[in-house]
């Protein structure tokens, strides 16, 4: 059968009411949703499905793992804005979902997970792998639902996506039993619509708000934007930079806003937080206003909320109610989406000059830029940072970047500077190790003119490695760029700052990842000095298939500055006032 | 404090489990739960009391509203209200003392509404101190209670008030639902411009 005929039939499906199976229904909802691309790991009792899957025209990633299917659902809707969707039978397929599932809900993600569930006559009888999925997600999920019968898919599928990407996006589980999918039931579309709707009724943006809030930025005389991961899901970045150019305010952004606004801005002042620029974060405590603009002021931004921007009055400009006065207790809130917000709030602003404030931050920055290790030599040594600034400029930060969780993501964020939203994929609220490499496929299948990079240390990468074979069965060109040190090194970090460094089961041991890579049908290269970092990109980027490169770095490098856990945000640790790159005892 | 909630959610499967979990969550304690059929179909009421500090209200509302089966959530908290507990209690009493938990049954103007020749059972309605006393007084005779049956709060509030969720709704009765529906499309409406 022809993929043109395919399309015509489904298609038919959507404009006339027919007959169909429940798993057809499934099919022809996703292809009524406009889901081109699904990631998923076939089994029982999501069977009925798979086996009505080739008449519909989309495309199916078999992953090697469940985790690696709600991660790529993850990374193809963080990089398109589209929902993701993934695909699992029921019992260990619908558990291995759940560090997925929890990582989008964590960063707002809208994915739709679709599982297979035991006939709904056995359902509690603890029947050949059943679990109650939706009992074990329900705290992980925006919303999740059980359907037994097949009248009942395609009305839940639509609810499902519109829950998905509506209000603060996030993650929904469809638990389908089998019997639903093999039955049959008049297929619809139009009529399986999904209820209107319905705005969180405790959205509030009044005008008094909105002119209190221009009032503030017209008074302030040390204002800070703060922009977080809700300005690229509301498409705010023009908003966010009108205000910001209007009124002459300063930018600091989140892990997640990073391409919400343009690192090469002059009023990009970079990431806040733990691991942000010294200058963002004395910029924040010595701020008298703060604009929070779609950011949830997460503990590692404020670090300890009791000294977070003391003398700072704060605006917050936030989608979801629950948010407001969590952390932070804000002076005024307005709730709603950030885009509409700030598009009423913007002909309040007017031209404001805000040149002595700018002056100061500058010379802050002056201070630090000897520190900073991207200006002092590498001596032969191969340090993390300069791998990343070397990568920022051979892709002339146009790649979509795909981190893990570890010091390489927090050395990333601070030397690929990101100009473009959905240019950085990493998972910033659930910090889950593995997110990477099943990430990048997912926005690569997204975006499949766009170059990938996956970028993830030695300890995080092993953790879905095997999903290289699902890089190679779908002929993906990824490249891919493991930071290796031998150790957990964030963990490893810690251990050294708070723990006397009783490196407790950080050291490492890995296979030698480029012939992992080969094993699986992918070239790579180990790189050892800087020297051989530029060549070793582009040989990466000009090969036609995937490709590895085996980073590796100085084994006990740290992330600077640093604010410890539960200190106030301008107690940073700084790179050590010595020359940081002259040989220690400890080197090898 | 102690924050009082009144919400309206879908009678369906697990969601008392969705309102539950949100506060097992938060660790927070529910101290009564109430719920029951509403004046709308398809619609429970519940009154939901639970300890927490004075700004978890604020959170714990907007939280609640999140959930996708829960319509409307009233926080209480200090407005004028009407709240009312129920408790079914049990004592064991025999011709010669029945007439005394008769004459303590109509000073807490409670109704005796099950009667044997070993037991009877006494219905009160009430606020919960009224109830604590009725059963503090027939504790003072050792052995009489045998069952304990009690209720969770019910809150109302005083005076004509109408959420602007439900009245966005529209009226409660049948024969208006199809204004009902024009109402929530409408509302619908402005909130996605």
């Amino acid at each position: 059968m022809g993929t043109n005929a395919n399309t015509q039939s489904s298609n038919a499906h959507l404009t006339t009411p027919t007959r169909l199976t429940g798993s057809e229904i499934l099919w022809a909802t996703l292809v009524g949703e406009g889901v081109t691309d699904v990631f998923g790991y076939p089994g029982g009792a999501i069977l009925p499905a798979y086996d009505a899957l080739r008449k519909f025209p989309i495309r199916h990633v078999l992953v090697r793992h469940e985790q690696g299917a709600a991660h790529m659902a993850d990374g193809y809707a963080r990089a398109s804005g589209k929902v993701g969707v993934a695909v699992a039978t029921s019992g260990p397929g619908a558990t291995n979902l759940i560090t997925g599932i929890a990582t989008a809900m964590l960063d707002s993600i809208p994915i739709v997970c679709i599982t297979g569930n035991v006939s709904s006559k056995v359902l509690g009888t603890d029947a050949f792998q059943e679990v109650d999925i939706t009992g074990i997600t329900l705290p992980v999920t925006k919303h999740n639902f059980l359907v037994t019968k097949t009248e009942e898919v395609a009305g839940v599928l639509r609810q499902a996506f519109q829950i998905a990407r509506s209000g603060r996006p996030g993650p929904v589980l469809v638990d389908i039993t089998k019997d639903a999918q093999q039955g049959s039931a008049i297929f619809d579309f139009a009529a399986a619509k999904p209820r209107p709707y319905r705005p969180h009724p405790m959205l509030r943006v009044e005008a008094s708000g909105l002119d209190q809030a221009a009032e503030l930025i017209r008074n302030a005389k040390r204002p800070v934007i703060l922009a977080g991961h809700g300005v690229i899901e509301s498409c705010a970045m023009e908003q966010v930079r009108a205000l910001a150019e209007r009124a002459q305010i300063p930018v600091g952004l989140t892990l997640l806003g990073l391409g919400g606004f343009p690192a090469s801005h002059p009023l990009s002042l970079g990431m806040m937080g733990m691991h942000g620029e010294a200058w963002v974060n004395h910029a924040i405590q010595e701020a008298d206003l703060l604009i929070a603009c779609g950011m949830r002021f997460d503990d590692r931004v404020t670090g300890t909320p009791s000294s977070y921007a003391p003398k700072a009055k704060k605006i917050h400009i936030e989608v979801d109610p629950a948010e407001i006065n969590k952390n932070i207790k804000v002076d005024v809130a307005l709730v709603g989406d950030l885009a509409e917000v700030l598009e009423q709030l913007l002909p309040r602003i007017s031209g404001r000059n805000g040149s002595d404030w700018l002056r100061t931050i500058e010379g802050m920055k002056g201070a630090v830029a000897v520190r900073d290790i991207k200006n002092l030599p590498d001596l032969g040594h191969l340090y993390a940072a300069h791998v990343m600034h070397d990568l920022w400029r051979a892709t002339g930060g146009n790649a979509i970047v795909v981190t893990d969780v570890g010091q390489h993501q927090m050395w990333e964020a601070q030397y690929f500077h990101h100009d473009q939203p959905r240019t950085l994929v990493t998972s910033g609220g659930l910090g889950t190790m593995g997110f990477a490499l099943p990430a990048a496929i997912g926005a690569k299948i997204a975006c499949p003119d766009k170059e990938v990079w996956v970028i993830a240390g030695d300890g995080g990468f092993q953790m879905t490695a095997s999903e290289l074979a699902t890089i190679v069965q779908e002929k993906i060109k990824i490249n891919i760029a493991i930071i290796n040190n031998g150790y957990l090194g964030m963990v490893r970090q810690w251990q050294e700052f708070f723990y006397e460094r009783n490196y407790e089961a950080t050291p490492l041991v890995s296979p030698d990842f480029v012939k992992l890579a080969d094993a699986h049908g992918i070239a790579g290269r180990a790189v050892r000095t800087r020297a051989e970092v530029a060549a070793a990109v582009e040989e990466a980027r000009s090969a036609p298939g995937a490709f590895l490169l085996n980073f590796m770095v100085e084994k006990e490098d740290s992330v600077y500055p640093m604010i410890p856990a539960g200190s106030a945000l301008h107690e940073m640790i700084r790179r050590p006032g010595r020359d940081p790159l002259e040989e220690r005892a400890d080197d090898r | 404090m102690l924050h009082t909630f009144v919400a309206y959610v879908e009678d369906l499967p697990g969601v008392l489990t969705r309102v539950a979990s949100l506060f097992r969550r938060l660790n927070i304690n529910i101290s009564s739960l109430t719920v029951g059929r509403s004046e709308r179909p398809g619609l429970s009421r519940l009154t939901l009391v639970c300890e927490a500090s004075s700004e978890a209200g604020h959170r714990i509302r907007a939280s609640l509203f999140k959930l996708e089966n829960v319509v409307d959530v009233d926080d209480i908290a200090q407005a004028p209200s009407v709240t009312r507990e129920l408790a079914l209690i049990k004592v064991a009493a025999t011709g010669q003392n029945r007439s005394r938990i008769f004459e303590l049954a109509e000073v807490f103007r409670a109704r005796i509404v099950d009667l044997t020749s070993e037991s009877l059972m006494i219905e009160l309605t009430g606020v919960e101190s009224k109830i604590e006393g009725l059963i503090e007084v027939l504790r003072e005779d050792e052995g009489r209670i045998l069952e304990i049956c009690r209720s969770g709060k019910m809150t109302m509030r005083r005076g004509h008030h109408v959420s602007s969720v439900l009245k966005a709704m529209g009226a409660a009765e049948g024969e208006t639902e199809e204004k009902a529906d024009t109402a929530s499309e409408d509302s619908v409406a402005s909130g996605q411009a």
